[in-house]
């Protein structure tokens, strides 16, 4: 059997919770974290989950699940890289970080690594405006970030500590 | 350098987060026994009111006017939620100050629930922002711990409850009605007003939002009281202190609090400590991207609402982006315009159309093909998004591209006399 996609303990957790609320759609974005968490993504199957924890259809889980630029919908890889393209980062050197980040990866914008490391996605303001360039690496936010500093930080996220 | 007043960051230590026993020792939730015990919900709002304090989030409209038409008195569901989505670029003060204090915004919370007699509130946070989800959630545990939280608070009958809401992703969840719906967990366009959230918010009650800023205040409000407060700022209108998130290109870009109505000067040269690389000053967001432009002429204008709207731009959240002299001004807005088109939530034509269109046209100039024309087409885009959207993003939007428009037009002349852009090689 493939692996649940939200360990039984957290599900049971999910939908006891959705029964002691009065509005259990608000824990939309709850569940859909959770099978994310886990799951690295959330596919078609996920959504079906949330939808029966959370008693709508898949299709009211559907158009929230699609509205957010941090919940999955396709699969990623182990990392998810979000590199900030906005005003400040781009005003210290945004668009090199981009490109180094790129070189580095041998993927683009978009794409992930064929070892399934990591996956490289441009996101807007990370407010680590005073830290600029700078790059979120899962949840964890790194700042004045040069090209030293990003082969440092790759290493050590791949190998699964931090710099 | 003047010594000034700092509330908020009073306590702040960099790289610590201030938990409730530090907060207590110096002196958090005074306040809320002195609220409770000795003040009547009518008096905080009163007390809110005349202290001059206005909204952190970006419009700036008086917190206490704003409590003042909420239905306080009305009995049975409520809510209070607080906006902590901040996706603006240039704007990072809340995540500093909920990282640095995280009390202060419970205490306010707790505070503007007992004044508007709401029972249930939330606390909205991006998805970006765990270390801050993180450290309010320690101080929810605390506060209720303490018996700050629940039911029956310090004995006044008075009870609220504050959940913490995780969201994932999208500048306009930080529009109050689309935060709403997000919250409801509904799809997060914003929804039409009237009617206002104080009529018909979060699952149809009555529902007061104010930004993380702005509630953190209100303790400090409550103890110094309403003179002392609004006698903090160096502007004869303005009141209190606000969070400065310096970026760009400085020499130091750190969040600050200042006096409402100091300079932007002072800003630049004390906090800033100049621009970077000792190169010149060109231009300014002085609120974050959806704020129009100031230039060199304007460093003696006080950073305060009413200042800055007579020179053509606004407050904001008080993020000031610097840019210097190598800057493309052209370049600098594509970029902002490509922000505010890909956060755009796709659900009225102006927005969804228009901002995409307004890229290309800065792009196409940017890139030296632009054509005479196209300045036309830019002012008249800016014409018609104006007062059009369904919601203010595009409004936003049309910030920067005015002001480009207004007090750079020469920089976009010659990118389509000499057929490239001018400032680069
Ligand atoms: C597109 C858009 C994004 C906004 N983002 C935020 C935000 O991140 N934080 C915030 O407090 N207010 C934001 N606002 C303003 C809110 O709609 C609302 O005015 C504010 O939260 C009210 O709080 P205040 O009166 O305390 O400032 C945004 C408004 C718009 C139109
Ligand atoms: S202005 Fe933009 S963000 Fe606001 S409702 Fe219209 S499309 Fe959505
Ligand atoms: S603009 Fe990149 S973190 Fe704010």
């Amino acid at each position: 059997m493939t692996k649940p996609l939200l360990n039984l303990e957290k599900t049971e957790q999910l939908r006891s919770h959705a029964a002691q609320t009065e509005h259990p759609r608000e824990l939309i974005v709850d569940v859909l974290r959770a099978i994310q968490e886990e799951n690295g993504w959330v596919p078609d199957e996920g959504i079906e989950l949330a939808a029966s924890i959370l008693g709508l259809s898949p299709l009211q889980v559907e158009e929230v699940a699609t509205f957010y630029d941090k919940i999955f919908r396709h699969p990623v890889g182990k990392k998810v890289i979000h590199v900030c393209d906005s005003i400040c980062c781009w005003s210290r050197g945004g668009e090199w970080i981009v490109q180094i980040l790129r070189e580095k990866l041998g993927i683009d914008l978009g794409e992930t690594t064929s070892d399934g490391e990591f996956t490289l996605l441009p996101t807007c303001c990370l407010g680590a405006c005073g830290e600029a360039p700078a790059m979120m690496i899962g949840f964890t936010l790194y700042g004045n970030l040069d090209a030293e500093k990003i082969e440092a930080i790759l290493a050590k996220e791949r190998s699964g500590g931090r710099p | 350098m003047k010594k000034h007043t700092l509330l908020l960051f009073k306590n702040r230590r960099p790289g610590e987060t201030v938990f409730i026993e530090e907060y207590r020792k110096q002196g958090g939730y005074t306040a809320l026994f002195k609220a409770l015990r000795e003040m009547t919900p009518a008096e905080i709002r009163d007390t809110v009111k005349a202290s001059g304090l206005r909204g952190r989030g970006g419009a700036g409209f008086p917190t206490g006017t704003k409590w003042s038409f909420f239905p306080s008195d009305q009995g049975g569901q409520k809510y209070l939620v607080c906006n902590g989505d901040e996706m603006e670029p240039g704007t990072y003060k809340d995540r500093v100050l909920i990282e640095a204090d995280p009390h202060q915004l419970v205490e306010g919370m707790i505070i503007a629930a007992y004044a508007m007699q709401i029972p249930t509130g939330y606390i909205f946070i991006r998805y970006a922002y765990k270390n801050a989800f993180d450290c309010l959630q320690r101080a929810l545990a605390e506060a209720s711990e303490a018996g700050f939280l629940g039911k029956n608070i310090l004995g006044s009958g008075f009870s609220f409850e504050l959940h913490l809401h995780g969201s994932a992703g999208r500048y306009i969840l930080g529009e109050e009605t689309a935060l709403l719906n997000g919250l409801e967990g509904k799809r997060a366009n914003p929804r039409s007003k009237p009617p206002f959230p104080a009529v018909r918010g979060l699952f149809d009650k009555p529902t007061t939002v104010n930004n993380v800023e702005t509630l953190a205040n209100v303790p400090h409000i409550i103890n110094g009281g309403a003179d002392w407060f609004a006698s903090l700022a160096y502007t004869e209108g303005g009141a209190g202190t606000k969070l400065f998130g310096l970026s760009g290109h400085l020499e130091s870009t750190e969040c600050h609090e200042l006096p409402i109505g100091i300079t932007l000067g002072d800003v630049v040269r004390e906090y800033g400590k100049g621009v970077w690389q000792g190169r010149r000053f060109k231009a300014c967001l002085p609120g974050g991207a959806s704020t129009p432009y100031l230039t060199a002429e304007h460093m003696t204008v006080p950073l305060d609402f009413a200042p800055l709207e007579q020179v053509g731009s606004r407050l904001g959240t008080g993020g000031v982006t610097v840019f210097d002299d190598h800057t493309c001004m052209v370049e600098a807005t594509l970029n902002l315009n490509r922000f505010f088109a890909r956060e755009s939530c796709g659900w009225c034509t102006p927005c969804r159309d228009g901002l995409p269109y307004v890229s290309w046209l800065l792009e196409k100039i940017e890139k030296g093909q632009g054509t005479m024309e196209d300045i036309d087409n830019l002012r008249h885009q800016v014409h018609n998004i104006n007062g059009r959207s369904f919601c203010a993003l595009a409004m936003g939007a049309m910030g920067p591209v005015e002001s480009l428009l207004r007090l750079f037009e020469e920089e976009i002349v010659d990118h389509i006399r000499k057929g490239r852009c001018p400032l680069k090689s």
